[in-house]
């Protein structure tokens, strides 16, 4: 079993969802983020948000898997400060939405002064609401970001163990787990972590507060990600308590914090859920028979991810 | 009282005996506090706040009380409602502060951003709404959702679509049931909103899916019966002549509904079916979907 804490499914594909489930991914989380161009109005970012808590949620349950959200205004589209102020004032309604396990991704993309604003001010929402924290860190200057989200968090006096720092690399990690975070590695190729040096953080600093997600997208990344990363560790002699924490158990226990997601939303489904919204591993859209699916496709054929 | 304030009675006293008295005490002061709020925040975070606080519970209601039910409001049919589905419903109902175009525009505001529970809850609860005349196009807006559990918070054990839907929403109603999958027999004012215009869209349905090699839903011929024209029945008898047993019974189900003498006819070719017919001993509600 493999939770995903990190992907953008409303732009992957129904094969994405079915590889996916294949794979043993049992649940995943969509972090609210731009679109890969930024928003002109504030009703985009309702219906954005209102997409990521509804329709897609129901379209994971239809191939098998649970899918959660965060909700928060990311740090590119802070910088439209009309849009910002727009989103703060509608972002409450989003917060305590059924599956919603955190604020994110927030934090900085060019460290202005609208992106420190507008991250505080969600810091803030997350204290008053009690719900964790998922940090993007910026791809450029990234170690001084990472380290700047960190004093921020503390500033308010938000609890490091309800707040994870995403994206992270071999220059950041130290410091993050030092510090009492969570740390997270989105395998994703050429801009982020490749998955052999996953395995190599994890031998070297262990499993404890430490996960790995996929964070795909729309762009070339990778929705089976975290199964494959899995598989390398295994090859690697990695324990198997060791991989579970990183790929399953981490990212249940600190997005968990919000009462949002649980085990046995997979496990032992409620019965109003499997009405509404769970259908196991059947797909039942347009007639088909449900099926399931015992091959798992993709992973030995096209194992590394650079 | 107005028959939403009976409603909005009605709801609390279920909750409240259903949930732990400190719970029941939190949605007492959420009721209390949505009815005389000068903004909106009360509202929405109530809304958001209620599952967690409540459960999500069936509400498993008695036979008196869904006769309650019933006589409060006609067609109201809360049989497979939930605690937070009712607490959330009663929560809008006591938003209302007597001005209808205000409410349906909070009530926009909801569903807008509205989760899926929220918005199942909120369709379900379209009977008890104040000014239901205002509410018709968001009642369609439901009824087209490709997610099946919002169509059928609209379209089943619901009066709302039979009371205020035009030939044509209504049509695409049933039209829209076959076509996700779900059963026709939970949608009240099945028989007597039957049409001929539907007949037509139901019969070229059918053929659609014949072409195709797919199979048709046996409840789709009711709907068919009442009004069949001459190529209906062509379309029945060869039902009759080449369906599998479960749609050969709804065809002459079908054809047993049918006033014209043709119908009679062609169902008296088929004793074996026209006999526990007239013995009641086929009913529609047997071939709705689970």
């Amino acid at each position: 079993m493999y939770l995903d804490s990190h992907t953008h499914m409303i732009s992957r594909t129904t094969d994405d969802y079915e590889r996916m489930a294949a794979a043993g991914v049992v649940a995943c989380i969509e972090p609210a983020f731009w679109l890969g161009q930024p928003r002109t109005s504030v009703g985009t970012y309702i219906d954005y948000l209102s997409l990521i808590c509804g329709f897609e949620r129901f379209r994971a349950g239809q191939f098998g898997l649970r899918h959660y959200c965060t909700v928060g205004l990311n740090p590119k589209e802070a910088n439209n400060e009309e849009l910002a102020e727009a989103v703060m004032e509608i972002l409450p309604r989003y917060a305590l939405k059924e599956g919603v396990v955190a604020i994110g991704e927030i934090g900085y993309d060019e460290q202005t002064e609208l992106e420190d604003r507008y991250f505080r001010r969600q810091l803030e929402l997350a204290k008053e609401l009690q719900l964790p924290v998922m940090i993007h860190t910026p791809h450029r200057d990234k170690k001084k970001g990472t380290l700047r989200s960190m004093d921020v968090v503390r500033e308010h006096g938000l609890d490091p163990s309800w707040v994870v720092i995403d994206h992270n690399n071999e220059e950041t990690v130290q410091e993050v787990l030092d510090r009492g975070f969570w740390a997270a590695f989105s395998i994703y190729p050429f801009t982020k972590m490749g998955n052999e040096r996953m395995v190599e953080i994890v031998r070297r600093y262990g499993a404890e507060r430490i996960f790995c997600d996929s964070a795909c997208d729309w762009g070339i990344s990778d929705p089976l990600a975290v199964p494959k990363t899995a598989e390398l560790m295994r090859r690697a002699g990695i324990p198997e308590a060791d991989i579970r924490k990183v790929t399953y158990e981490n990212p249940l226990t600190a997005y968990g914090k919000s009462g949002q997601i649980k085990e046995e939303d997979w496990l032992n489904p409620p019965p109003v859920d499997q009405r509404l919204l769970y259908m196991g591993n059947s797909i039942l859209r347009g007639g088909q028979e449900p099926r399931i699916e015992t091959r798992r496709p993709g992973l030995d054929e096209d194992l590394r991810i650079v | 009282m107005s028959p939403s304030e009976r409603a909005l009675d009605l709801l609390t006293r279920w909750v409240v005996a259903r949930v732990p008295a400190e719970a029941a005490e939190w949605f007492r002061a959420q009721l209390a506090a949505v009815a005389g709020a000068r903004d909106e925040k009360p509202l929405y975070l109530a809304l958001g706040w209620a599952p967690r606080r409540l459960g999500k519970a069936d509400l498993r209601l008695s036979p008196r009380e869904l006769a309650e039910a019933a006589e409060v409001r006609p067609g109201f049919d809360p049989v497979d409602w939930s605690v937070d589905q009712a607490a959330r419903v009663a929560l809008v109902l006591a938003s209302y502060d007597g001005d209808p175009q205000r409410f349906k525009a909070r009530l926009e505001t909801l569903f807008r951003t509205a989760d899926i529970g929220e918005t199942i809850a909120f369709y379900r609860g379209l009977p008890l709404y104040p000014a239901p005349e205002l509410l018709v196009a968001r009642a369609r807006e439901g009824a087209r959702s490709g997610m099946r559990p919002v169509f059928e918070a609209v379209a089943h054990r619901n009066p709302y679509p039979k009371e205020r839907f035009d030939e044509n929403a209504w049509n695409h109603l049933v039209l829209k049931a076959l076509f996700i999958g779900t059963s026709l027999d939970p949608i009240q004012g099945l028989d007597e909103r039957a049409n001929p215009r539907l007949v037509r869209m139901l019969c070229d349905y059918a053929h659609e899916r014949w072409a195709a090699g797919r199979p048709v839903s046996p409840e789709l011929w009711r709907c068919v019966g009442p009004h069949a024209d001459e190529a209906a029945l062509a379309d029945l008898a060869r039902v009759l002549e080449t369906g599998g047993g479960e749609e050969r019974k709804a065809a002459a189900l079908a054809l047993s509904s049918c006033p014209r003498p043709e119908a009679k006819a062609l169902l008296a070719r088929h004793p074996e079916l026209e006999g526990p017919i007239a013995r009641g001993e086929i009913r529609w509600a047997a071939f709705a979907q689970a």
